[in-house]
């Protein structure tokens, strides 16, 4: 299959090893992957801050680049759910029956990276071998917005060597919020103290997610509090030993 | 404790008052402890139900319905109420609704009252200001009678005062009502409230309540409570009068069938309330005879006028939002500035100040969408927040304030740089340098500048790798299919 990656601008920049496993494991898999080095951000941080007039291009600018795509990975819960949830409604009020008509063809082709795994692909067990404790977190986005429910987890049990450590309230939000985490920081940093206090109990080595900007979250926090717990996309698990 | 305000118009920005909040540690173990409670009973009696999405998507439509046609079905709702015998009164706003319930006490002649609890005459501040006209008020809901005996305001829509423990309680009754043997015993302090109120539900005449829902069909007000105050208060007066917004209206009397069931369960994690009161007009003999309803707007018009945002008006005042909100469990709820306080405080407070207040609640939350989860009247709440944050930025867009704006300035830069993948690039490779002076010894930035120094009040950020997945991407060799 070609998949096209979407990377998303801030695994672009600051967290390249995801995407690099992403690669690595889809191609490991058979498929042909395609990174269209135009593309950049979704829109996202800027739609929800409030900037929609700004969100809007790129928006146009994704669907565009993305729209003769076979399929698009994304391994990023939260950009998934706003080209899912929130460009419909920018198609609606900017009376862009144009880009509607895109929207509608390309959301059917649009997977969150374990969605592709599980859903399209028909996969659970990729064959990763990840000898480690890990506790899952189940970032807001993909459970919420996409209803990943388990499909990250039942990719995770399948993992040789694994131990899996239920994560206490792992599905209460870690506090990041995208710009939320600068406007209210005292209440970021209380709900995340209360997701790294849940963590440390887990005793775990990793933490994964489905979503960099929680981990970033998490990790930051944890790096502050001098814990060696390692904050780790899901794809970098999925993708660990397949190249025994 | 008692400095909060909760006027809009008066309250510190979120963040600020949050800020303040954070440190009360004994607020916040008993807001996570009791909104734990709840959301488990929530959790038991919701997994009960087989139905229960068919019965959030029920619930939706009764209230989209009654809202699409508010003015019809209030007018039938006026038209019933006064056939069955009850005053109806139309207030545009806070001001005029305080006057007309003073002008109705006035004319019966009453000079204390007894209160259900109601958001409404909170939201009015009906209180206070029947008690600088020489009204008398006796809260009879034992949440509400905790906050008036300590002149403290509602934390909570249905709980008013969750955010006290039993301790703090038996401290305030102990004083206030002179039992220096009072326990904390949860039925001790109970019994105390009721050998207290029970007296002023036996001499007072006149009674003020809120009402969950309005019935149209019938002109029926429908009241639903837990501890028995409320029947006490809505039978035993002779004057009632019932202050209700105008988005309270429900179409038909078989609209409860869905609402009655949605409604305790979201509330109190309970199939049915304790007490279900449904009552229609004046029977003589019986219960109150002279009976007023005011059908309050206080800015509900404006919001209703929004198709984005009106869905805000279909809330039936669960609080199921509040009790889920990982935001509220931090701070409680004194820190929204507002009688609404929580996701749903957030979204309706600004509105009903037609967003010339509390411009920082709709950014009170981290759109995890926990409220839209438990909504079971499937508010979209996360939308609508999003939805007033663009509002908020369009009426600053080109007020010179705006231009000096580090956020404004950020996200602007970093529109341009996303609609090209070379100033992106560019950019990539400008912020490795630029950071450098900030990398400590262990590869990460501990301290940032300006707006960035939110992140590192509580958090590190790891340096920039020293490659982007582009720039990998582009080096990969040929034969392994990477470039194109």
């Amino acid at each position: 299959m070609r998949i096209s990656l979407f990377i998303t601008c801030y695994n672009d920049t600051l967290f390249p090893a995801t995407g690099k496993a992403v690669v690595s494991l889809l191609e490991r898999l058979g498929h042909t992957v395609e990174f269209p080095l135009e593309q950049t951000c979704c829109g996202q941080m800027h739609f929800n801050t409030g900037y929609r007039r700004e969100a809007y291009p790129l928006a146009k600018r994704f669907l565009s680049i993305f729209q003769d795509a076979e399929v698009v990975c994304i391994p990023s819960s939260s950009c998934v759910a706003m080209i899912r949830d929130c460009y419909p409604a920018l198609a609606c009020e900017n009376n862009d029956e144009k880009m509607a008509q895109e929207v509608d063809s390309l959301l059917p082709r649009i997977f969150e990276f374990t969605e592709l795994l599980t859903d399209h692909l028909k996969l659970e067990d990729v064959g990763a071998y990840f000898p480690h404790r890990v506790t899952y977190h189940a970032s807001c986005h993909g459970l919420r917005s996409l209803h990943l429910g388990d499909k990250p987890l039942r990719l995770l049990k399948n993992v040789r060597e694994i131990s899996l450590i239920e994560l206490q309230d792992a599905d209460r939000c870690c506090g990041f919020g995208g710009t939320f985490a600068v406007k209210n920081a005292e209440v970021s940093a209380a709900m995340l103290d209360d997701k790294v206090r849940a963590l440390l109990d887990t005793r775990a080595e990793v933490c994964t997610a489905c979503d960099n900007s929680c981990l970033m979250h998490i990790q930051g926090m944890l790096h502050r509090q001098h814990a060696t717990v390692r904050a780790m996309h899901i794809a970098e698990i999925l993708a660990a030993g397949t190249d025994r | 404790m008692t400095l909060v305000t909760l006027d809009p118009r008066k309250a510190k920005p979120f963040p600020k008052a949050a800020a303040e909040l954070l440190r009360d540690t004994q607020l916040r173990k008993n807001v996570a402890h009791a909104t734990d409670v709840i959301q488990r009973k929530r959790a038991a009696v919701v997994a009960e139900k087989e139905d229960w999405q068919a019965l959030r998507s029920a619930g939706a439509e009764i209230r989209k319905e009654a809202l699409r046609h508010l003015d019809t079905y209030l007018e039938q709702f006026e038209q019933q109420f006064i056939q069955a015998g009850g005053h109806v009164h139309w207030a545009e706003d806070a001001v005029e609704a305080q006057r007309i319930v003073l002008g109705i006490l006035r004319e019966a002649q009453a000079t204390e009252i007894i209160k259900i609890k109601s958001m409404t005459t909170a939201e009015i501040e009906l209180n206070q200001s029947l008690e600088s006209n020489g009204i008398r008020i006796y809260e009879t809901d034992l949440a509400e009678l905790i906050l008036q005996l300590g002149a403290e305001q509602p934390s909570h829509i249905i709980a008013p005062a969750l955010h006290k423990n039993r301790q703090q309680v038996r401290e305030l009754f102990s004083r206030e009502m002179h039992l220096p043997d009072l326990t904390d015993e949860p039925a001790a302090l109970t019994e105390a409230a009721r050998l207290y109120l029970r007296e002023k539900f036996l001499k007072v005449k006149a009674a003020v309540c809120g009402a969950n829902f309005l019935i149209a069909e019938t002109g029926s007000i429908c009241i639903v409570e837990s501890e028995g105050n409320g029947r006490m208060c809505l039978t035993l007066p002779d004057t009632l009068i019932a202050i209700a917004g105008i988005e309270k209206v429900i179409p038909h009397f078989s609209d409860l069938e869905v609402l009655l069931q949605t409604l305790p369960r979201s509330a109190t994690g309970e199939r049915m309330n304790p007490y279900n009161s449904v009552w229609t007009g004046v029977t003589p003999g019986d219960g109150p005879q002279n009976l007023h309803v005011v059908l309050l707007d206080n800015g509900r018009s404006h919001v209703l006028a929004d198709e984005i945002s009106r869905q805000t008006l279909q809330c039936i005042r669960c609080a199921a939002c509040l009790n889920t909100c990982p935001v509220f469990r931090q701070t409680g709820g004194h820190a929204y500035g507002s009688v609404y306080s929580g996701p749903i405080g957030a979204i309706l407070t600004p509105q009903l100040y037609r967003l010339e207040h509390a411009l920082s609640l709709p950014y009170a939350s981290s759109l995890c969408g926990a409220c839209y989860e438990v909504c079971p009247v499937k508010i979209n709440i996360p939308e609508v927040l999003v939805y007033l944050r663009s509002r908020v930025v369009d009426r600053n867009r080109g007020k010179l304030a705006s231009v000096f704006n580090q956020e404004r300035i950020g996200m602007k830069m970093m529109a341009r740089i996303f609609l090209s993948p070379q100033r992106f690039e560019a950019a990539q490779r400008m912020a490795r340098v630029l950071e450098k002076p900030l990398v400590g010894k262990d590869g990460w930035i501990h301290w940032l500048p300006g707006l960035g120094g939110q992140w590192t009040v509580a958090r590190d950020l790891e340096a920039f790798p020293a490659q982007t997945f582009r720039e990998w991407w582009q080096s990969r060799p040929k034969a392994k299919g990477g470039r194109q």
